[in-house]
Formats: C-alpha cells, structure tokens, sequence
C-alpha cells in the first residue's frame, strides 16, 4: 500500500552570522520502506530523528528533495501541482495536539465536513447525516456537532479530529503523536478507538511517536529512526525486545518499564545526539556507539535483511548475518 | 522506618473564580519521610501540581486552604514559608526554557544563586560554577558555563535547573515533570543524575509524574490521586503488584508496557467537574465496583496492610452499604 | 477608576451617534446650522437663547455642533472601514503566501506609507479638488498600509497552526484556507485597531479641515469651526471652544473604546486549576 524509495528531505540553512556560508540540514537522509495493507508501522525516534518531516513528505506537505513515494499503486511524486490534490483522497492526517489542530472559530459539524466539501458538492442534508454517523464511529453522539473546540476535552476533539481524517474515506491515514498530549486513560480508549477502526475499515496507519510503549500496544512493525536515517526495521515485538541495531538497544534500555521489579540502571549512554547540520559521515551513530568500527564511517546506510523480515544498516548486524 | 519531613494534614483547597468555586483538593493526607523519593501520580486535573504549589506557599490569591501542611514537624505560614522556599525546599519545574534568563549565560545565573541564596562573595561564586556543573555531570562544563539559555538542550537546560536547586542543599527537591519534555535517552540520564545526588547528599524527593515507567524506576513510595483526593498510597512494589483502588487498577491497566505488548483496557467515562464534584468518592460514577455507599459519603484513607493506604469503601468494613 | 472612564467614552460616542441620527429635531436652529446666516446675532456670547453663542456669521453654534456631529462619524467610519476593506485582503494575501507575492505586496505598502497624510490630501487636492469625499480619499490611501502590515503578521502566525496545517493535507484550496481559516483570525486585531483609528482619522479630517482642504464652509465640521473660529478666539472665545471641546471628547472615547475592545477580544480565558 505505501512504498518510499530513497526519500530525501534537505533543507538549506543559513549558518548565523555568516552571509554565504549555506549548512544543509538533511532532516530525511535516503529513507526506503514499504508497509502492506491494514498494517501499521511505527515510526519511532528521538527529537531531530526526521519522522515529523518524512511523513509530510508522504503526502507531500513537505515537498521532498528526491526519492520516489507510491501510494496505493499511485506514484504520488510524480503528480504536477495541481494533481496534489487528489492525494488527500487516500491520505488524511491526525496531528499530534488535538485542540490546536480543531479551529477554534468553527463547530465540529463545519470541522469534520471540511474535507469533504472541498473535494465533491454535498448538500446541506447529506452533509449533517454524514457527520452523525461519522460521529457515531468514533465513539461521540449528536449533541456534539454543533459544540465548539473550546467545549471538548483533549480526547474529544481527537475523536473529532480522526472523523474529520474518515470523512473522505481514505485507505491511508498518518498520526503524528496522537495521543502525546493525552493522559493515559485517555490514551488507551483512542488506540482502543484506533485499532476498531483500522479493522473495520481495512486502513493502513503510519504511527508516529517517541512512545515506545504506545507503538509497541498498536503497530505491527517498528522503523527506528536517527539523525534522518533508517536504522532497523522489523515486528514490533522483535524490535523492542530484541533488537538488532545498537541504537536500537540504547533506545530500549532507555525506556522506563512500569514494572513492580523495575529498577533505575545506569545510562545506556552518555550526552547528546550530534547536531543534525554536521551528522557523522556513513553511521549518523557511530560517535555515541559502543560497537563502533573504522569502517562505520564508510557506512553506506541501506538496509539490509539480517533475520526472516528483519532489517538493519548496521554493517555488524549484516556481517553477523552473512556468516 | 525514617522520620517524616512532610505531612499533610486534612488539607483541602477551593479557588474562586468567576466559573465557581473549584473543589482542587479535597482532604489530602500524606506523609514525605527523609532520604524517599515519594511520587504524585495522577492525570491532568487530579491536583498533584496544585499541591506542590501548596507547599511552596505558591498559590495564588484566589486560593481557599484548609488543613495544615507540615515541614519538619513544622506548621507552614504565609511567613515561614518564604524562609523555607529555595533554602530548605527546591523545585525543578517541567519547562526549563521559562525559569532561565535567556540574557544571562549560564555561570551567571548559577552565580547569582550562590550568591543569594549561600552569601559565596562573586568572584568565588563565578568560579564554583564549573566545578557545580561538573556534579550535575554536564559535559564539557567548561564551554558550557559561558552558554546562554537558547544555546543548550533540553536535557543540559534541567542539569542547570537541578544544579540551581541543590545549590542551597535542600532537605526537600519537588520535581514536577521534569523529564516530560525530554526525550528517552536524556531522560534516563537525569533521573540517574538525580538518583546518585540524592544518594549522595541525602535529601527527598517529591517526584510529580504522570508516567507510570518512571514511577516504577524511581519512586519508594507512591501517592495516587484522583480529582483532588489522595486515593491511594504504596511502596512502589506494592502498588505495582497489588493496587487496590479502582482507579489505580484501571491506570495500571491503561499503561502500556513495551515489553509485554497486549490490550489495553480503557477506563469508561471521564474525569468529573472539579467546580460540582460528585458527593460521595468522586470515582464513583465511572466505578465498577461502586456501591451505594460510595455516592453518599467520601472514603476516608485507611491503612489496610503494612503501609498501604487506600481511600475506598471496598476495603472500609462492610461492602455491602 | 478606569471602568468608569469605560463606559464614560461609550456614553459620549452614543451621545453623539443619536445627536447625528436626530440633528433636524434636536438642533434649535437647524437652518443656521446649515449655513444661513443670521448677522443680527453676530458674535454672542452663550445665553438662554444660544446656549453655545453665536459666531462670526450669527450662527448658533450649539446646532452647528449637532449637526457636525453628522461629519466627524461619517469620517471617522468610512475611513477606518474603507482602510481595512482594502488592508485586510492585501495583508492576508502577502501573509499567506510569502515569498515573491508577500515581497511585491509589503513593497507597494511600503510606498504609500511612505506619504505623510498630510501632504498626500494636499496632493490630492489639488489634483482632484477640494472636498469632503476627496479628504477621505487621501485619508484611507494613506490609512490601509498599516493594516495590511496587522493582518499579514496575523497570517502569518495563523498559517503555522496546526488547524491550518490540517485544512492542507485535507485538500483544502488555498483561497478557502484563507477565507475559512486566516480571516477570522485576522479580524479582531484590526477592529480593536480600527476602534481606536476612528478617533485619529476625526482627528486628521479636522486638521485638513482647518487648513482648508476636505470640507469646505458653510458646512458644519467641526474642525472647520475651529479653524474659522481661531481668529476670533480672544475676544469671542466660545466660537472655537466648543467645537474643540467636542472634538477632544470623541476622540478620547474612541480611544477609550478601543482599550475595552480588546480587553473583551483577548483570551481572558485563563484557567486557574492547577
């Protein structure tokens, strides 16, 4: 259902204080993937890891640099300008805080018919039974429609915001975060919300989110990204609790169990991550990275299969596997 | 068992605003003891923030207290609080970007501190600073003393916060979501960082979280509150192997664990009104196991085995109303 | 204190809104207002008769002032009004868009705020003519840049939200975005604005008045009153008094006004929970 080849996403930045000198922030650094249909893939990283700005790419809210992004057969990176539109008919997008991605100015009936006005002609009638049902799915009743932003709470208008994602039937739908700024009962009831829909429906999911619990409770595969690059790409399960990528390992052992037995252990590692202007050359990891070899600067950052469906760019993994 | 160093006694707390009187806390009971980490968790609106403000004597002047609060064995005013608030007691807030001046570099902010709050003459304050930011395991202190605020990360911004609040060698550190807005790899280095230099020095903390992981990490003892009431209280352990309010069990049960992956089951229903809570347990409506009793009378906090306390009827004598 | 001067300005500015929806029944003298001249009454004091005096010409003044009411208001809203009709979708459209479309549109901004208004209506009429609409003219050409620059900043902040951002990946066009979204964001800026402006634009209707420009005599402005009036001012002292008095007034409630208008607009909505 969704292919990425090479995706690339370079932004020019002006270095301060200097006129000419242009850094080039490489926000998405040759990234290929592919997710089937009715799955869903969590993309996980840390801050500066580039996952916001390659989703965008995907429907092209962010124009890409190069690479190639195949939606559904459609080779959506081909389409001229005014053929952009037609890709929100398969991909809608839930964004991460749900008040602010409401207009406040506007009731949810107006909200969640916006994008279905702005496709086809609908009449008046067909338009309210249309947003009644929509808000039957995701759980609201009636009485919500003619409510304003400011009127629902924060899991509220996230249901809203995903029956305005439904409203033109998409077979795709990206969440950037969605439930990052929701408390935790909250939470669970819009990936409960999630997962019924993605059933009914048949919808394939982009999940977004620095939330390894959370990508772990709803994906079915995990891609963990750094600095702009993939860095492993396997089953959910696999990836948290065995992964193959050093970065990977740091990020799990990073991750706070909610455990009776849980104990604090000392910092897989040290610092920061390295500023995204200048990143490492070959392995963007190989700075901070307990296995580090010479040749990971040579690293040529494509995935490679290690296990049955499991793929890694770290050449240990991919020389372990070879012999 | 260690001596106590906070308590709250009965406390409850209104605000007057003009959509009505808002019912924040209602009969908070707890106890801090010396050299613990004691957690707050709870969701949004549930008072944990609220009642660190308490502490602090932070609240603002449309705040309606009652009830006491202790420091030391000491009741708390308007007046000795304000001897208490950075000497005795130190915050670490959720956004350092807002508690830095973004026009003084680093080692002078730190040095104004030392300055204030230890009498350390200038020229020996400007230069401990390097040596502070050391301790709290910033790297590369030396470049960084000179920074300004905009020029740090996230997680070196909270290392200079924790350094300004152990300046003064608290008994007593509150940390309100200090990790929240880090990202996971910073986040374990800093609460590793406040682990080994609570060990070190030997003072508590007051760790205000809505993250289930890290209470699990990090706390000794654990304050679960619901709306403003204090519903349960446990070790760490106990609370994780055997909750036994309701909401604790139907948190545990929204909390999902990388690990272990499988459903999670959401609590029906929503957080009630703080300005009309509901008479009786204010869970009682989205309550499985709610019986008449519990839309009369509010629970009192009883302890129902070994320093486990839980404010429900269920375990309050006869369940049957 | 400040409350009360509040609703003290809404007050005035009602005032005198009825005093210009009923200038034909209040004014004792309504002829005399518009123009004819009375020379028995010259240059009397205020009495019974003439509450306000009569001026050079035996006009009474207290109708004149009724009846120039009518003048300052219509001024004071077309000016503002027509500014941000013309301001606003500039400003919208350079916000929205940047890049090329925003530098051209701020460039030719930037030109007409370059022209002192002053200077400006003395080209104008001289070009055009002397006039009540042409001192319009020159005031709304020198008035809208300023509120091109209140609504582009608008749209520029409103475009970066995420409800916007939202209306995108939907597939909304871009001329829907900016009337859906960025417009109603953009509006409550330009009226506190506005609301204020009123009070400056009366202001400099009368200055250009008093030079001569904009409305020409017999007509019953007030700053055309005082102009006339100012040579009489040491020895006939009501003649330009009152009708700088009223001035002084309108303006001061208008600016008043402004300042309740935006306290009502701002988000005073901060909850105090927790």
């Amino acid at each position: 259902m969704v292919e990425v080849y090479e995706l690339k996403k370079y932004f020019a930045v002006r270095k301060t204080g200097q006129w000419s000198a242009k850094s080039v922030l490489k926000a998405v650094d040759n990234v290929s993937f592919t997710v089937r249909m009715g799955e869903t893939l969590g993309i996980v990283g840390e801050s500066g890891s580039g996952k916001s700005t390659l989703v965008r790419c995907l429907t092209r809210l962010i124009e890409p640099t190069s690479g190639k992004v195949v939606l559904d057969g459609e080779e959506i990176t081909k389409y001229r300008k005014r053929d952009l539109r037609k890709i929100s008919k398969n991909v809608q997008m839930v964004f991460q805080d749900p008040v602010s991605s409401l207009n406040p100015r506007m009731n949810v009936l107006s909200i969640i018919s916006e994008p279905l006005s702005a496709h086809e002609k609908i009449s008046k009638t067909e338009r309210k039974s249309l947003v009644v049902d929509l808000l039957k799915e995701v759980g609201l009743n009636e009485e919500h429609m003619y409510k304003y932003p400011g009127e629902l709470s924060g899991g509220q208008c996230q249901r809203v915001a995903i029956a305005r994602a439904l409203s033109i039937k998409p077979k795709i739908l990206i969440l950037d975060e969605p439930t990052a700024s929701l408390d935790v009962s909250v939470q669970a009831q819009v990936l409960e919300l999630l997962e019924k829909l993605q059933k009914e429906h048949s919808l394939t999911y982009l999940f977004v989110s620095h939330d390894i619990a959370v990508v772990r409770s709803i994906s079915h595969k995990a891609m963990v990204m750094y600095l702009g690059k993939v860095m492993e790409i396997g089953p959910t399960e696999k990836v948290v609790n065995e992964p193959l990528h050093p970065y990977t390992k740091v990020l799990m052992r990073s991750v706070p169990i909610p455990d009776p037995d849980s104990v604090l252990t000392e910092p897989a590692i040290q610092g920061e991550p390295p500023s995204a202007l200048n990143p490492p050359s070959g392995c963007p990891f190989r700075t901070r990275c307990p296995n580090a070899v010479d040749e990971c600067s040579l690293a040529d950052m494509t995935l490679k299969k290690v296990e049955e469906d499991r793929y890694s760019a770290c050449i240990l993994n991919q020389r372990r596997s070879d012999s | 068992m260690s001596e106590e160093l906070v308590r709250f006694e009965d406390y409850s707390l209104d605000f007057m605003t003009l959509y009505g009187r808002i019912k924040a806390l209602k009969n908070v009971n707890f106890q801090i003891r010396k050299n613990e980490v004691f957690s707050l968790v709870g969701e949004t609106g549930c008072g944990k923030t609220v009642t660190s403000l308490a502490l602090l004597g932070l609240l603002p002047s449309n705040a309606r207290p009652r009830g006491k609060i202790f420091f030391e064995q000491e009741q708390l005013t308007a007046q000795n609080v304000e001897q208490k608030r950075g000497r005795d007691i130190a915050v670490v807030f959720q956004d350092p970007m807002t508690s830095l001046n973004p026009l003084y570099t680093v080692r002078q902010q730190l040095a104004d501190v030392l300055m204030a709050r230890r009498q350390v003459p200038k020229k020996e304050a400007l230069r401990s600073v390097v040596d502070i930011l050391r301790e709290v395991q910033m790297l590369d202190a030396n470049r960084v003393a000179d920074l300004y605020p905009h020029e740090l990360s996230g997680g070196m911004k909270q290392r200079v916060m924790i350094a300004m609040a152990l300046s003064c060698r608290p008994k007593l550190l509150i940390a309100d979501e200090p990790t929240t807005a880090l990202d996971v790899t910073i986040q374990k280095q800093i609460l590793w960082l406040m682990k080994s230099l609570r060990e070190k020095h030997g003072f508590s903390i007051l760790f205000i979280t809505h993250d289930m992981g890290v209470v699990a990490e990090f706390a000794h003892r654990v304050g679960v509150m619901y709306a403003g009431s204090i519903v349960e209280i446990a070790t760490k352990r106990r609370l994780f192997k055997n909750p036994l309010h309701p909401y604790t069990v139907g948190l545990l049960n929204a909390v999902p664990n990388p690990r272990v992956g499988g459903k999670l089951r959401a609590i029906p229903g929503s957080v009630p009104s703080l300005v009309n809570p509901p008479t009786g347990c204010r869970f009682n409506e989205r309550c499985e196991r709610a019986f008449r009793k519990c839309f009369k009378e509010t629970p009192p906090l009883i302890e129902v085995e070994d320093q486990h306390y839980v404010a429900c009827h269920v375990y309050g004598g006869d369940e049957n109303g | 204190m400040k409350r009360r001067l509040s609703w003290f300005s809404v007050l005035v500015i009602f005032a005198v809104v009825i005093m210009a929806l009923l200038a034909p029944i209040i004014a004792p003298y309504p002829q005399q207002a518009l123009g004819e001249p009375n020379p028995a009454e010259r240059l009397q004091p205020p009495s019974w008769k003439h509450i306000m005096g009569t001026d050079h010409m035996g006009r009474d003044i207290f109708s004149r002032i009724i009846y120039g009411s009518r003048t300052s208001l219509i001024v004071g809203i077309s000016v503002t009004f027509l500014a941000a009709l013309i301001g606003l979708p500039v400003g919208i459209v350079a916000g929205y868009y940047g890049g090329f479309v925003d530098t051209i549109l701020m460039r030719v901004t930037d030109i007409f705020l370059a022209f002192p208004p002053l200077l400006l209506a003395l080209l104008i009429s001289s070009t055009m003519g002397k006039g009540f609409g042409n001192a319009i003219i020159a005031l709304v050409i020198s008035w809208w840049p300023w509120y091109a620059r209140l609504a582009r900043s608008q749209a520029v902040s409103t475009k970066n939200l995420a409800f916007v951002e939202a209306a995108r990946s939907s597939g909304v066009s871009n001329v829907m975005i900016m009337l859906r979204h960025i417009f109603p964001s953009s509006i409550p800026p330009v009226v506190v604005q506005g609301t204020m402006d009123m009070g400056t634009a009366i202001l400099e209707a009368a200055a250009l008045s008093f030079l001569g420009l904009g409305i020409q005599p017999p007509a019953p402005d007030w700053g055309l009153m005082v102009s006339e009036g100012k040579n009489y001012f040491l020895n006939y002292w009501w003649i330009p008094t009152f009708p700088g008095l009223f001035i002084f007034l309108l303006v001061m409630s208008f600016n008043l006004l402004g300042d309740l208008v935006r306290e009502s607009v701002d988000p005073r909505l901060r909850r105090r929970f927790f």
